[in-house]
């Protein structure tokens, strides 16, 4: 059968505003943190105050005795009902309560449950948990020397497919250690004409989502169901399992929008906790967080990367050496697979034969590290696209040129051997240095507001292999649902999902209605991380059209209807059935292939797609003060054909801003292990006047072969090139060179203090 | 606790009620608990962040700080009074055609700080803009487009009032 003559024009490709639009702007959306269930219980946490020890005693007494309170508890009754209280997606090293020690300031330690939060909180200070101090580990570097072991033993989950190999091991920090040979780095460096080596660094910041960590669990007898802010409702379906030795089915994880993801409400977080506490209550609970208690949950990874690099008498970089350092904290949440799959572009977008790569995955006593947008990418570039832009500078080349001779182009081979396609690095870079009029003279200022400019570019592999399933269901009037486990916390996901079905379809977008996530009716995803959903997802939901499709198009032939027919779907359904009745089902199943890197970190297969990015950046400097302001920010993108162009552009904007304040003023500050800015009063984050006055969001024009409608993933891209395109410019304006985040105004009045030959002291 | 409960009387969207609240509840909690009005909803705890922004006499305040016993005899307004008759105000039509948020946690918040400023200033330019909704955090980064709907629902609620 020929396919339908267009009646609705084409839903890929239009502007189209969010569906759940009208749920948001009226106060109407639905959020973890906000549900309430008949019955519930709240739950408030005492949490560790020393950051590595063993537990003496924890005497719940008086937290019992006060009027209101349901219970106080601790891992001794949780292993009442959960033996083996350990998860995580990586190792299971995670405790649901604290057991014999403490790994971090902020661990929960005991639980009490009341139905007024306020009564569940104040007792939680009258409990009297007594430590036996231990020396602790905070620095990534220094955790790799061993000399204070955060786990005795290591415990590996297994879970990933490509992360077989991980096996526990003893006496060490190290959770996983990817390491990559291509070539030889040491006869490169031999032939060099320059070799350069730098440090960067970057610090603990958090995801900050305005909607804290918030799951309800209600456990029965017969199954539990859980209501969670969870950006993998498959994962925790699979994990909460696995806790009780149940079959997935018994376990249903439903998840409303999430008030911010980021990467923070990945795999499995508050659920657990939730779970043994309703368990233990016989009533539902609800764990809902603080904005203070996020500090203790789950932040990006502080690193640490000495990057060196040998370039030959024409400028050609031959070889590159990169050695990594991923603070993980206290538990390894995806900290592991994080370091292998950003190791495989450690070494940046460029053409170099001679690559070695070490990416370690380190315990610590700190807050665990995980997922937070770019998966370790943002702090590669960091140091990549800085030691780039040094060496240009120092070989007094030109930044854009430099790059361009050495930058990696479609057909050959990318650090792991595979051979790269539909990557759009060069483009990228030239748009980025044709809106900053990069040839023409650039007016740098005089007297003490300084300016500058700078670039940098990025590509990341995407995550792979995983595994996304999508269910569409025509009901008989010809109306259209999608069923399908991608979490929308913003990005607009469901919006473009139900544009790809209405391509299909022939139907407008706005006409599909997108199922909430529940895992008793939305099937399997992987989880909504690493910028994935829109190309795998998109893949599934793509195939569960068409099949849908082509089973209308099987029942008008069934029916006698001629070639070409437009006959409403209800009609067809009422024919068939002789009334409205029926469904016609699609399903789709999408795994990209994927060859798993071998001894020598090398595969010819190592990604379905690759992320292009860059950011441009013009700034000043005042030179009295150090104070740096970014008058233009310049993203571009590589993202195929876009969706939705304008969900595209705000995605863009949004990431490079929640960059700028990684960039320019957010850490986490850390005392003998006690975080010291844990409120949004002391730790700042982008607000409307840090916007800088000039944005442009671009995305080149390109196609992704093998991407559904020609698209791929957006969320992370424009936080790759934000914070060394302004180092870059810092330099390019005063000379002056910052190797760790964030710049604030004291570093780069240090640092122009350091170039003036009379550096300041540390008070 | 049970001997230090007082009654209230206000005007909620309207309406008059009357709620017994304890001292220490603060207005996002009552609004929650008594009358399941999820729009002002808590953050940062902290008052800086503008999630749990309410009109008081028609004035912003941060619902998570004020106590719920100080809206006596006053005047509250919350998003769900906007689009009450189920036509959406001009300004959350503004916001959808701008795009002016993603994940829509903070999204009241700026809906009702951008209602405060047009009753106040028809036609404000981008510094009044910016300097209005300075206490509202957006971790999305969607300040461009909501900069852009503010100025939008400007035209839109001028457009209403003449037309």
């Amino acid at each position: 059968m020929q396919a339908i003559k267009p009646q609705v024009g084409h839903q890929v490709g239009r502007s189209l505003p969010r569906l759940e639009a009208r749920e948001k702007v009226t106060g109407r959306a639905e959020y973890t943190h906000l549900m309430q269930l008949p019955g519930m219980l709240q739950a408030k946490v005492l949490r560790s105050t020393v950051a590595h020890g063993r537990i003496k005693s924890i005497d719940t007494t008086d937290a019992k005795k006060i009027p209101g309170v349901f219970g106080v508890y601790t891992s001794d009754d949780i292993q009442t009902v959960i033996p083996d209280p350990y998860y995580g997606p990586a190792f299971h090293d995670q405790p649901i309560l604290a057991i014999g020690k403490v790994h971090f300031v902020g661990e929960p330690v005991a639980a009490v449950l009341a139905a007024d939060p306020h009564i569940a909180e104040q007792a939680t200070q009258r409990i009297i948990a007594e430590y036996e101090e231990l020396p602790a580990i905070f620095d990534e570097v220094e955790a790799a020397e061993n000399k204070v072991l955060v786990h005795e033993e290591l415990k590996p989950a297994g879970t990933f497919a490509d992360l077989k190999h991980l096996k526990g091991r003893k006496g060490t920090n190290i959770a996983l250690d990817f390491r990559l040979r291509r070539g030889d780095v040491d006869k490169g460096f031999a032939s060099a004409a320059h070799v350069f080596e730098h440090t960067f660094r970057t610090q603990k910041v958090l995801h900050l989502a305005l909607e804290p960590y918030a799951s309800i669990a209600d456990y029965r007898e017969d199954g539990v169901t859980i209501y969670s802010g969870a950006q993998s409702p498959s994962f925790v379906r699979t994990e909460i399992a696995r806790l009780l030795s149940w079959p997935e089915n018994r376990v249903r994880v439903k998840v409303p929008y999430l008030g911010g993801g980021y990467g923070g409400k990945l795999y499995i977080k508050m659920e657990a906790l939730a779970v043994a506490l309703s368990m233990l209550a016989r009533r539902p609970v609800k764990v809902a967080l603080t904005m203070e208690e996020q500090f203790y949950t789950i932040t990006k990874h502080p690193s640490t990367f000495r990057i060196k690099s040998g370039i030959d008498k024409d400028g050609k970089i031959i070889a590159r050496k990169c050695e990594v350092w991923w603070n993980g904290g206290a538990y390894a949440d995806v900290g592991p697979r994080l370091t292998q799959k950003s190791g495989f572009t450690a070494s940046g977008p460029y053409d170099i034969d001679n690559v070695s790569i070490d990416s370690y995955a380190l315990y610590t006593n700190l807050t665990p590290a995980g997922a937070l947008r770019g998966f370790g990418i943002p702090q590669l570039v960091w140091a990549y696209e800085s030691h780039t832009d040094m060496i240009a500078r120092a070989l007094k080349r030109d930044p854009v040129d430099f790059r361009k001779q050495n930058l990696l182009r479609d057909g050959r081979p990318q650090a792991t051997g595979t051979i790269l396609k539909n990557a759009a690095i060069e483009k990228v870079l030239d748009r980025i240095a044709e809106q900053l009029n990069w040839k023409k003279p650039f007016d740098r200022g005089q007297g003490v507001v300084r300016r500058g400019r700078g670039l940098a570019v990025a590509l990341k592999a995407v995550i792979s292999p995983t595994t996304s399933v999508a269910v569409v269901n025509i009901a008989a009037d010809g109306s259209a649902t999608l069923y399908c486990s991608t979490v929308d916390m913003g990005q607009g996901s469901d919006t473009a999902m139900a544009q790809m079905v209405g391509e299909v379809l022939d139907m407008p977008a706005e006409s599909v209605r997108v199922v909430p996530r529940d895992t008793d009716v939305t099937p399997y995803d992987m989880g909504t991380l690493g910028s994935r959903s829109l190309f795998h997802m998109g893949h599934a939901v793509r195939l569960a059209a068409e099949e849908a499709r082509d089973k209308i198009a099987a029942l008008r032939r069934e029916l006698g209807e001629p070639e070409g027919s437009n006959t409403p779907l209800g009609d067809l359904f009422r024919k068939k059935y002789g009334m409205q009745a029926g469904n016609i089902v699609g399903t789709g199943i999408y795994k990209p292939d994927y060859i798993p890197p071998d001894s020598s970190g090398l595969t010819t297969n190592a990604t379905p797609f690759w992320m292009v990015a860059g950011s441009g950046v013009e700034l000043e400097v005042d030179t009295e003060t150090g104070h740096v302001r970014v008058i233009r920010l310049i993203n571009v993108a590589d993202v195929g054909k876009p969706i939705n162009p304008k969900i595209v552009e705000t995605q863009l904007s949004g990431a490079s801003l929640m960059q700028l304040g990684f960039s320019m003023f957010e850490k986490m500050h850390v005392d003998g292990g006690q975080i010291t800015n844990a409120s949004l009063a002391d730790y700042k984050i982008p607000a409307i006047h840090d916007v800088p006055p000039v944005m442009e969001n671009i995305t080149v024009d390109a196609v992704q072969d093998n991407g559904p409608f020609g698209a791929k993933g957006v969320g992370e891209l424009a936080t790759f090139g934000v914070s060394p395109a302004i180092a870059n410019a810092i330099d390019d304006a005063i000379g002056v060179r910052l190797t760790e985040l964030p710049i604030t105004a004291e570093l780069v009045l240090r640092g122009l203090y350091v170039k003036d030959n009379r550096p300041l002291g540390d008070d | 606790m049970s001997s230090s409960v007082r009654t209230i009387n206000f005007t909620l969207n309207g309406r008059s009620v009357s709620v017994n609240v304890q001292p220490h509840h603060n207005v996002v909690e009552m609004l929650q608990a008594q009358f399941a009005l999820f729009g002002a909803r808590e953050s940062c705890g902290q008052g800086l962040c503008g999630c749990c922004t309410v009109l008081v006499d028609g004035r912003p305040l941060s619902g998570c700080l004020y106590l719920a016993v100080f809206l006596d005899g006053s005047e509250v307004v919350t998003v769900e009074s906007l689009a009450s008759t189920g036509k959406l105000d001009p300004v959350q039509q503004a916001f959808i055609e701008c795009g002016a948020f993603q994940c829509g946690y903070c999204t009241p918040g700026f809906v009702l700080m951008t209602k405060a400023l047009l009753e106040q200033t028809s036609d404000p330019d981008d510094e009044q803009i910016r300097d209005h909704l300075s206490g509202n955090l957006c971790r999305c980064g969607a300040y461009p487009e909501i900069v852009n709907a503010v100025k939008l629902a400007a035209r839109k609620s001028k457009a209403g009032s003449t037309g």
